[in-house]
């Protein structure tokens, strides 16, 4: 069987009904993407197919063909330098982080469908799961790629030092 | 100076060794390949590595489960070494590690609220000493006195020549000093920290937002297989049979096996087709006694215990079964609370390598000597041959701490592969029907008046369930588990009761479901307030005293406790009426260490829809490490609560929990999480811990509120199981 993932045309082998969610992670070594509830309820597995956020949890393998573009938080930038990473990275969005990944594909694919969200709009696309509780930093990060990236726009104050991993 | 080597008891608090560098410690970002590691770098201290480079390597014995705790302990480590804090990395050493060299890095235990406050003084004092070593070595190598040299920023200046040495420069020859003796080193005031208390990025950031951190889940090891679990569904059940032939011949399958008197596991290539084959084996269970109880006989054990006469007293003060006799008037009113399930984002897992000589886990784990210990058992080695490496959790909140039930099933998984590395990863149903729930108990609160409205006697009846008891049986005496009266203790360091009543009685009438129990983020705390902030708030309706004065006036003996209530009613603008819809509730506590106190504005639509537009919340932890990382805990305390008190219940219906995935153990989402407004208020002297305090003021801050709106005093939860629409 084959893929198109981040960009590259994968072969594997799987029985047909397995989810896309563990031949990503199993097959073919992303495991960017997260295993939460197995039954679309969480997000945390979400993947853009064709530019849609899907939840790869539920997904078999075999309903998605060859010429369909798979992109997985590893294929979103190759650095962490696309612009929804990057608010995420300045506001310190994530606590465990295991929900963030599926937190970020769910906001890049509502930023490109509707670049200047209102609250309601992502409180409608942003249905993932966060136990950690980063909702509010969530939202606050979309508003700074909304408005072009600056995160002094969230009003929440966060200390980088320069050449610092953080 | 030559080479001492650092005495026996110095050893035990700074201890050094070249093996710890040379391939024991474990990176976080090679996480099986250990040794590849580390044999380059010096090690200062226990405590602090500096390389060549300059880059500083802080050893962390905590978790980091997403609570900050690994940059927070790395500032305060920094802090006392004058680091340049942009060359500062981290890394776990392995509780193997630790057990080898006499616990050098105290506690691993990531729980109640305690990696900061129960280690700061030795984090600090051994990033000091290194600081003094690097001094020492900078002054031996210019042949002046230490006196003579500043150090700042990893950079040590002799102060009349202007000469300079970086921290890596000089770190070979200070890994050779002997260790300053402990008593000796002097720490700074916390007014003059520059790392410490500041609102800086954490370290662990980028790779979460990448896919690159590696969790438990995601480890991949050459010639690794994978395991499916199922336990018996009935608390206490066994395994009766299980056709093994039924599956043998599926895709990937290499071995079916029994684990343990209860669960039955399969080893596959891949863990979809492990899980897969599992779903389709024939299991036969022996579900033994428990089968026969549902939610309905543990509530009405928990009720017969409401009146019962035997009862382990937690605080008490004047007599307050004859006040509540003689009292004018009498208030009373049943609460309880159901259990819950911690829920990770993560389900439990983790991966074992077993030979006769040696075990290996690699697991997400609170507490990795606590791991270590289950390792050992299960795999029938001694601790020495044995070792743990720590993952990145995804998520903690209590189920990772305790206990390692998943630990112990993996080892004896991979104990019939010898030499093959086994993960075992649970499915969500698996992680929802085997939980370590938090508690669930009842309370009878009843409230004697005088004749002007003033509480003049309390009783607090608990009833039911004890984690000890379970968890850790010897803590119990005399059939009193102390935790549990958590938050109503009496004046104390760690949780106190925070209103002076003329006569009081607190006790508890122990009464345990057959639900295993374990530590739940916020623990006992978040019941206790849950009772004892609404009934005050019903006391105070009852006798039309304003809920922020009726307060006051019991909480003149508690000046913490009352600073941060004030702080909220402050910001929240008490004196002025909501607008015109919106309603308030107020809840204060003090537990872990810190005071805390909410204010929810709420409204209810004619529906009986509830929103929660906005929550003020006040903490005084004593001292601040990150501010910002503890508005990100605040926030998360609210989402953790208000998930309970809206949604969640674990229910026992013929010995097993109904809810199994997150469709019927539903939580707070984004359209649903209210605007917080955090007030950060040390008040210095001592050190209180931010990780867990405010999630038991969530709920009842919300339910009081609900009461303001709606008139309907909800006294059981979930919410999701109450109209509020007005009859």
């Amino acid at each position: 069987m084959k893929l198109n993932v981040n960009g590259q045309v994968r072969d594997f082998e799987a029985e047909e009904d397995t989810p896309l969610l563990w031949v990503l992670r199993e097959q073919l070594g992303l495991t960017g993407t997260k295993y939460g509830c197995g039954i679309a309820q969480c997000g945390a597995c979400t993947v853009h197919i064709d530019g849609e956020a899907t939840r790869s949890c539920v997904r078999p393998v075999s309903t998605v063909t060859a010429e369909q573009k798979i992109v997985t938080i590893e294929g979103l930038s190759s650095d962490g330098s696309h612009p929804v990473q990057k608010a995420w990275a300045a506001l310190d969005v994530p606590q465990c982080g295991f929900c963030q990944s599926g937190m970020i594909m769910a906001a890049t694919a509502l930023l490109k469908e509707k670049p200047k969200p209102t609250d309601a709009d992502i409180d409608a696309a942003m249905t993932n799961i966060c136990r950690c509780g980063t909702y509010n930093r969530v939202r606050k990060a979309i508003h700074v790629v909304a408005r072009g990236g600056d995160p002094k726009t969230a009003g929440l104050s966060i200390e980088h030092v320069e050449g610092s991993k953080a | 100076m030559s080479a001492v080597l650092a005495s026996p008891s110095r050893r035990s608090f700074l201890g050094r060794s070249t093996a710890a560098a040379a391939g024991l410690m474990f990176g976080f970002h090679i996480p099986f390949d250990a040794m590849a590691q580390g044999a380059q770098a010096p090690e200062i201290n226990a405590w602090v590595v500096v390389k060549p480079d300059d880059t500083i390597v802080i050893r962390i014995a905590r978790s980091e489960m997403g609570q900050g705790t690994l940059t927070g302990l790395a500032q305060l480590v920094a802090e006392e070494l004058d680091a340049d804090w942009s060359k500062v990395t981290t890394e776990y050493p392995t509780p193997g590690t630790n057990l080898a060299r006499n616990r050098v890095w105290g506690s691993f235990s990531t729980g109640g609220s305690r990696g900061v406050r129960e280690s700061h003084e030795y984090v600090r004092k051994g990033g000091a000493a290194a600081r003094t070593m690097l001094v020492q070595a900078a002054a031996a190598q210019w042949n002046v006195p230490a006196a003579e040299c500043v150090a700042a920023a990893s950079v040590i200046t002799h102060t009349p020549s202007g000469r300079k040495l970086s921290y890596g420069q000089v770190a070979d020859a200070a890994g050779k000093l002997q260790a300053p003796a402990a008593a000796d080193i002097k720490l700074k005031d916390p007014k003059d920290w520059k790392i410490a208390g500041k609102r800086l990025a954490r370290l662990d950031t980028v790779d979460k937002t990448t896919g690159k951190q590696i969790y438990g889940m995601d480890l991949a090891m050459p010639g690794m297989l994978n395991a499916a679990i199922k336990d018996c569904p009935v608390f206490g059940g066994k395994v009766k049979s299980f056709n093994a032939d039924a599956i043998k011949n599926k895709p990937g399958v290499k071995k079916v096996l029994q684990v343990g008197d209860s669960a039955v596991a399969v080893v596959a290539d891949t863990w979809w087709r492990a899980r897969t084959a599992l779903d389709a084996l024939p299991i036969e269970w022996d579900f033994g006694e428990n089968v026969k109880t549902s939610n309905a006989d543990v509530a009405a054990a928990m009720k017969e215990g409401l009146t019962a006469s035997q009862a382990a007293v937690g605080n008490s003060n004047g007599d307050a079964k004859a006040a509540l006799a003689g009292a004018a008037r009498k208030i009373e009113a049943v609460y309880s609370y159901p259990h819950q399930n911690h829920a990770t984002m993560e389900t439990m897992n983790a991966t074992a390598r077993w030979t006769p000589e040696r075990c290996e886990v690699w697991t997400p784990t609170q507490n990795g000597e606590a791991a270590l210990a289950a390792t050992s058992e299960a795999a029938g080695l001694p601790q020495k041959q044995c070792d743990v490496y720590k993952l990145h959790l995804g998520g903690g909140f209590g189920r990772r701490g305790a206990q390692h039930d998943w630990v112990q099933q993996v080892v004896l998984i991979a104990k019939e592969m010898p030499g093959i590395p086994v993960k075992l990863i649970w499915t969500r149903e698996e992680d929802m029907t085997h939980g370590r729930y938090h508690p669930s108990t009842q309370c009878k609160m009843t409230a004697g008046l005088d004749a002007k409205g003033n509480l003049t006697a309390l009783h607090m009846r608990i009833s039911g369930q004890s984690i000890l008891a379970a968890v850790i049986p010897a803590m119990v005496k005399d059939g009193k588990d102390p935790a549990v009266f958590q938050g109503l203790n009496p004046p104390g360091p760690e949780s106190s009761f925070g209103y002076t009543v003329p006569n009081l009685l607190i006790d508890h009438a122990m009464r345990n479901p057959p639900v295993p129990p374990g530590f739940w983020r916020g623990v006992n705390l978040n019941q206790n307030t849950i009772y004892l902030e609404s009934f005050i708030d019903e006391i105070a309706h009852a006798t039309k005293q304003d809920p922020l004065a009726f307060r006051r006036k019991l909480m003149k003996d508690s000046p913490k406790h009352l600073a941060v209530l004030n702080a909220v009613a402050a910001k929240i603008g008490w004196d002025k009426k909501p607008k015109k819809g919106v309603y308030r509730g107020l809840a204060q506590t003090m537990g872990f260490g810190s005071y805390v106190a909410a204010c929810a504005e709420v409204s209810v639509n004619k529906d009986g829809k509830l929103k929660i537009h906005r929550i003020v919340a006040a903490t005084d932890p004593g001292h601040v490490v990150n501010p910002q990382q503890i508005e990100a805990q605040i926030e998360g305390s609210f989402v953790y609560g208000l998930s309970a008190a809206l949604y969640g219940a674990c229910t026992l219906k013929d010995g097993r929990i109904e809810q199994t995935n997150f469709d019927s153990y539903q939580v707070l989402k984004m359209d649903e999480m209210p605007a917080v407004e955090s007030i950060i208020m040390p008040s210095g002297g001592f050190w209180g811990g931010v990780g867990e305090p405010t999630i038991a003021v969530a709920a009842p801050a919300v339910l009081n509120a609900i009461f303001a709106a709606t008139g309907k005093r909800i006294r059981d939860l979930p919410l999701k199981n109450h109209s509020l629409k007005k009859a």
